[in-house]
């Protein structure tokens, strides 16, 4: 028995009014003229297309890019349509079809954790409103009252004859109905589909070298392009000379890209790289070219202690105050470097321009950026200009840029009508990354004569991400996600009551260009203060998680997930001989959560770890099999960062190159990662980056637990610690 | 030109021998499931079999698998029928991104012809790719569930 619909006939018939307003209240449920997808199908909604065949088409407008949103969003839209699952299947829709019919489809924007938390309602409501017009659609064949209708698996049935018809077959007829006015989404603890551990939509392609990414798309008569940007950032392209390669087999074009770059046009991808490599390029590296990570690192150093102007971000009590009465201080630096994003497929972009139109087939986080930066680059207007995503081989945030995609409208345009798809070589994909941003924090606590904390003081100096990618978000000047995780309330919120708090900001904004890096703020965040608060547990004596309770008790959520992995590790147990616990917990993307490791220490520098227990509290689950896995490869990138992590200033430019210089963990290195899955309901939190911040506090605080020795700075590897 | 046989179909192929055999087989034969990730045999996207050894396609001169049966991901099915590691990725749901997964899948299938029950340890010293979305768990799981299948 399925559900009864919500609205009566005459609800619908009234629903007529309604388009315009859903519209405007940004509920895009489709429009009032039915609409033909790419098939011939009439579509039922924007977001629900169901073909004769019954398969059931659900539209998605953020980006899969493994994270499992592309699964979890269909779960969503399935749930409330009722339909067959095993009959779904998915589509983009494009940014250009998006903008001509007024962004039916909301945000494509896929960063931050955002993909399900910041859309679930309207997509869910997409589903039930094709739902109701399906019943709709059946109960006017029938004569019926849509009271009497029941859905359930793609087949709609009057209650009262038994009389049964399937969605396909209502479809049309569907799709030629108003939308109703408003509808009721389930409770989420009657949900069959969403919420349900499901296997994920894409995952046969990619077991068989049949999925495309976008370094795979091949067009009539593309070109492949390579590229080099000045290595500098800043730099100009001075001067090149292309008559040592033009000769080459296969080379067909070199081209100036911009100011400060240059590619080479061939036959083949292969042919362009090994020309590029061969051509002699003179740079003007500009007036960076003495920067290094000592420089910035000095830079850094002195905004621990500058005065003012410093951002606040969370403020308590009177901090001064706190530090002139305590009964004792405890003070610590610490230190987090830039990193590359690193995605197995390097960035590409495919772009056939003519003077009448600029098409881009890409691997995005964000098709719509996609499409204004193809605007912007081509100069034609936005009717003229046309996205088609491609599924990325990891996006992580950096797929979020369009620098990349820029470059190549700029060659395309240089042979209007000919395919042109520029791909980076690693080497570029490293030298030319949106880094997390560099900072670094002095942290001071304050204790009275009972060894209570009373004041916690903690600055933070260096890069902004807003300043550099999105300035207009900035308010006064202040970057607010520079506190991500030690807010006072909202989605980033610290899990700790002190009496006297400061937590401000120097901003500081060296010239390598900062991005959102998986995890973003949050990961340096928690490095700071899960350590420190081990610090100051360690230095009066405490248990590191009594010490962490007692400060928590207005945080119950935080307190929850901590306690969780608490339990699960055995914390109140002796470990096992020669194992060592380290605990932590954080907020970050609405998201809860807490992590707990064992490790063992050999010769000083070699860890072991044995055990990891990671909890979240992620509000609402919608796929836990897939957030499994999100937690479990969080691990994988947040132990990555902490242990080999760094990308080093030298003249200017980065001076890792490839994996050999920047590794990454392999098998060997990977533990098993024991998730805690605890939503408790009433919030949407993200699931693809909040546990990656607590991976290396739990290490760090277990490896001082071993060895008495605070690591106070990232990556490892200059610390000589490895794996054993 | 260079003939190459790749899973069972002879290519001829028209370019320099020192051409890396990834770049032979994406852009000259036009498979592109073996995927570019590093280019110096660090990361093993580009995984394939040369004579059923597990070889870094980026780092191998077409000329040297001039002669011998290159298998790629394309045709690690025989006959229609999905070889057993891809079964046992497709059951634990491994990729997430999928981008590294043709190499990985790759190395792991070359691994179980080596080594038809490998332990841990087998598969921590012979499983070396990189993936950055993280499924070394799955892939632990679906390596001893293809082993045992």
């Amino acid at each position: 028995m399925g559900h009864a619909p919500q609205l009566n006939r005459r609800s619908f018939v009234l629903g007529t009014a309604a388009i315009g307003s859903g519209l405007a209240l940004g509920i895009p449920f489709g429009g009032p003229t039915a609409v033909h997808a790419a098939d011939g199908t009439l579509e039922v909604n924007a977001w629900v297309v169901v073909r004769p065949d019954e398969t059931v088409v659900v539209r998605i407008a953020r980006s899969e890019m493994g994270q499992g949103t592309l699964t979890g969003l269909a779960q969503l839209v399935a749930e409330e349509l009722e339909c067959d699952w095993s009959k779904v299947t998915t589509e983009y829709p494009t940014p250009g079809q998006s903008v001509a019919r007024k962004r039916v489809w909301g945000d494509f924007s896929t960063g931050g954790s955002r993909g399900v938390r910041t859309s679930h309602e309207y997509v869910r409501k997409g589903g039930a409103a094709a739902r109701l017009m399906l019943i709709q659609a059946a109960a006017n064949e029938w004569a019926a009252p849509v009271s009497e209708c029941a859905t359930s698996k793609g087949v709609i049935t009057h209650v009262p004859s038994g009389r049964t018809v399937t969605y396909g077959k209502v479809a049309e007829a569907a799709a030629k109905l108003q939308p109703p006015a408003d509808v009721k989404l389930k409770d989420p603890k009657d949900w069959t589909i969403a919420g349900k551990p499901l296997k994920r939509l894409d995952t046969v392609e990619k077991t068989n070298g049949k999925m495309i990414y976008g370094a795979d798309i091949k067009l009539p008569g593309m070109l492949n392009a390579a590229i080099k940007d000045c290595p500098v950032f800043g730099g100009t392209l001075k001067s090149f000379d292309d008559s040592k390669i033009l000769g080459m087999k296969g080379v067909k074009k070199v081209v100036r890209v911009g100011e400060s770059a240059v590619a080479v046009v061939a036959d083949t991808w292969w042919h362009a790289k090994s020309a590029l490599e061969t051509m002699p390029v003179v740079w003007d590296d500009g007036k960076n070219a003495n920067v290094s990570s000592e420089s910035i690192g000095k830079w850094l150093q002195e905004g621990l202690d500058a005065a003012q102007p410093a951002f606040v971000g969370n403020k308590a009590g009177d901090v001064k105050a706190a530090f002139a009465s305590a009964a004792k201080t405890v003070e610590a630096v610490y230190a987090y470097p830039y990193q590359n994003h690193a995605t197995m497929e390097p960035m590409n972009a495919t772009v056939l321009y003519t003077a009448e139109k600029c098409e881009v087939w890409t691997g995005t986080q964000n098709g719509e950026a996609v499409f204004a930066a193809a605007v912007e680059a081509s100069g034609l207007p936005s009717d003229k200009c046309e996205v088609y995503k491609i599924m990325p081989g990891g996006g992580f945030g950096r797929r979020g840029m369009t620098d990349y995609v820029r470059q190549a409208v700029a060659i395309a345009k240089q042979m209007p009508g000919t395919p042109i798809k520029l791909m980076w070589s690693r080497e570029e994909d490293m030298l030319h990354g949106r880094y997390h941003p560099v900072t670094q924090s002095k942290l001071i606590g304050a204790f009275d004569a009972d060894n209570n904390l009373i004041g916690l003081h903690m600055r933070i100096s260096g890069q902004s991400i807003l300043a550099s990618v999105r300035p207009e978000a900035m308010q006064n000047g202040m970057d607010t996600v520079t506190f991500q995780g030690l807010n006072a309330s909202g989605e980033a919120a610290i899990g700790y009551t002190v009496p006297n708090l400061l937590i401000d900001h120097s901003m500081r904004n060296p010239h390598v260009p900062p991005g959102f890096w998986r995890g973003v703020n949050v990961n340096q965040n928690a490095i700071y203060l899960e350590s420190f608060m081990d610090e100051l547990a360690h230095s009066v004596g405490q248990d590191p998680l009594e010490f962490r309770r007692k400060l928590m008790t207005k945080h119950p959520k935080h307190l929850a997930v901590l306690n969780a992995v608490a339990e699960r590790i055995g914390w109140t147990t002796p470990a096992p001989q020669g194992v060592f616990r380290g605990i932590c917990q954080h907020m970050g993307f609405g998201s809860y959560v807490a992590a707990a490791t064992e490790i063992s220490v050999t010769g000083g520098n070699k860890i072991k770890i044995h055990r990891i227990v990671a909890a979240t509290d992620p509000g609402y689950a919608v796929n836990p099999w897939q957030i499994d896995r999100q937690i479990a490869g969080s691990f994988v990138y947040g132990l990555s960062a902490l242990f080999y992590g760094e990308c080093t200033v030298k003249g200017g430019r980065i001076e890792q190159e490839n994996f050999d210089t920047y590794p990454s963990m392999t098998m060997k290195e990977m533990p098993k990662v024991e998730s805690i899955l605890m939503p408790s309901g009433g919030f949407w939190g993200g699931v693809g980056e909040p546990t990656i911040c607590v991976a290396a506090p739990a290490v760090l605080n277990a490896y001082f637990a071993a060895t008495g020795k605070r690591i106070r700075s990232v990556p490892l590897k200059n610390h000589d610690i490895i794996f054993a | 030109m260079a003939s190459l046989t790749i899973n069972g179909r002879s290519y001829e192929i028209d370019v320099e021998p020192d051409t890396p055999l990834l770049w032979a087989i994406r852009e000259n034969a036009g498979l592109t499931g073996t995927k570019y990730g590093c280019g110096v045999a660090q990361c093993g996207a580009c995984t394939v079999h040369v004579d059923g050894q597990q070889v870094r396609s980026c780092s191998m001169a077409l000329s040297e698998a001039i002669g011998k049966q290159v298998t790629t991901i394309e045709g690690l099915a025989s006959e229609g029928a999905v070889h057993k590691v891809q079964q046992a990725w497709i059951d634990h749901d491994v990729p997430q991104c999928g981008y590294c997964q043709s190499g990985m899948i790759m190395a792991v299938a070359a691994l179980l012809e080596t080594i038809p029950q490998p332990t841990d340890e087998d598969i921590d010293l012979a499983i070396t790719n990189i993936c950055r979305c993280g499924t070394f768990q799955q892939v632990r799981e679906a390596i001893h569930a293809a082993a045992s299948a």
